[in-house]
């Protein structure tokens, strides 16, 4: 209990992920929410690289994390652009309307 | 080590607290700032596990900018949320049920791979390049400018597109605004800017 291994960091990313797939179940149609969803799920993954990285002393799984961080900062850019610019068009943000994407 | 355990159990618990709370949270941007809290305990957890820059940056990439890029859109969009909230309680059931599952089957891989898979026997996590006195940010420096060079130059080529994308998305060209165009001026002779006219007496200038 005392000695915090592996399996400690991978249970804690686990059960993140996990938090962040039971947000985008519960909050289908907020789609503000479904983005800081993905980002926790990218945490988690980021969390288990680190961890992994740290457990097998070998720097790589730092540098992947480091790529992930990259292109959830990009996606979550973008993702937010593209709510800007559905908000302008429509109005308002609820996903289930959008089933056609052309502006 | 109890300060160790102390500090992760700690850090761990706020993690999962404030995810939950980021998608529970009735006000988005209660959600934003749970979100910021989850990121400055992950952060604290990397520091524990020896990855000090990548806890910086996290700090810097995630609470610094995605998150205030997400406060701006929650607070610049005026939408009622409480019509989103719809259906909440009724995904609510199935969506705890499958999401134990998942939790449980990910935590049973996690503890095999951990208890048998290649790092069974470190039980302490190592600094990066153990045995050597490199700093973390050095010794990820050392990889990441020379095995990973093209993929750092990749990744700051997806930043790029994803700017330009982010802009060309939301550039609105507002019609009847009156901006100053620089080559109009500069293409401006004396020719086209003067005009001499000879106005009789009594009678003023039309345009």
């Amino acid at each position: 209990m005392m000695v915090i291994g592996l399996a400690h960091y991978l249970s804690v990313a686990a059960i993140l992920f996990t938090i962040g797939v039971f947000g985008i179940f519960v909050n289908r149609k907020n789609i503000i929410v479904i983005l800081m969803s993905v980002e926790l799920m990218l945490l988690a993954v980021n969390i288990n690289l680190v961890a992994f990285s740290a457990y097998l002393g070998n720097v790589t799984g730092q540098i992947f994390a480091m790529f992930v961080l990259t292109v959830a900062a990009a996606e979550a850019a973008v993702g937010l652009a593209i709510l800007v610019t559905f908000f302008r068009n429509r109005g308002d943000i609820a996903v289930d309307d959008a089933s056609v994407m052309k502006g | 080590m109890a300060l160790q355990a102390i500090a992760f159990y700690l850090m761990s618990a706020v993690t999962l607290v404030a995810g939950f709370c980021v998608v529970s949270a009735r006000n988005p941007v209660h959600s934003v700032l749970w979100l910021i809290l989850a990121f400055f305990s992950a952060a604290g957890l990397f520091v524990l596990l020896g990855a000090e820059f990548l806890a910086m940056l996290l700090v810097v990439v995630y609470v610094g900018a995605v998150a205030v890029l997400f406060l701006f859109v929650v607070m610049m969009l005026d939408v009622d949320f409480t019509a989103l909230r719809q259906g909440f309680a009724q995904y609510m059931p199935i969506g705890l049920l499958i999401a134990a599952f998942l939790a449980a089957e990910m935590i049973l891989v996690a503890t095999t791979v951990a208890t048998k898979g290649a790092a069974k026997d470190n039980l302490t996590p190592m600094a990066a390049g153990s045995g050597s006195e490199l700093s973390n940010a050095e010794a990820i420096g050392r990889v990441l400018y020379t095995d990973y060079v093209y993929f750092f130059q990749a990744a700051g080529l997806v930043l790029l597109v994803a700017m330009i994308g982010a802009i060309v998305l939301t550039l609105r060209h507002k019609p009847g605004v009156k901006r100053q165009v620089i080559m109009d001026q500069v293409l401006r002779t004396p020719k086209t800017g003067m005009r001499i006219v000879n106005p009789k007496p009594g009678e003023g200038i039309s345009e």
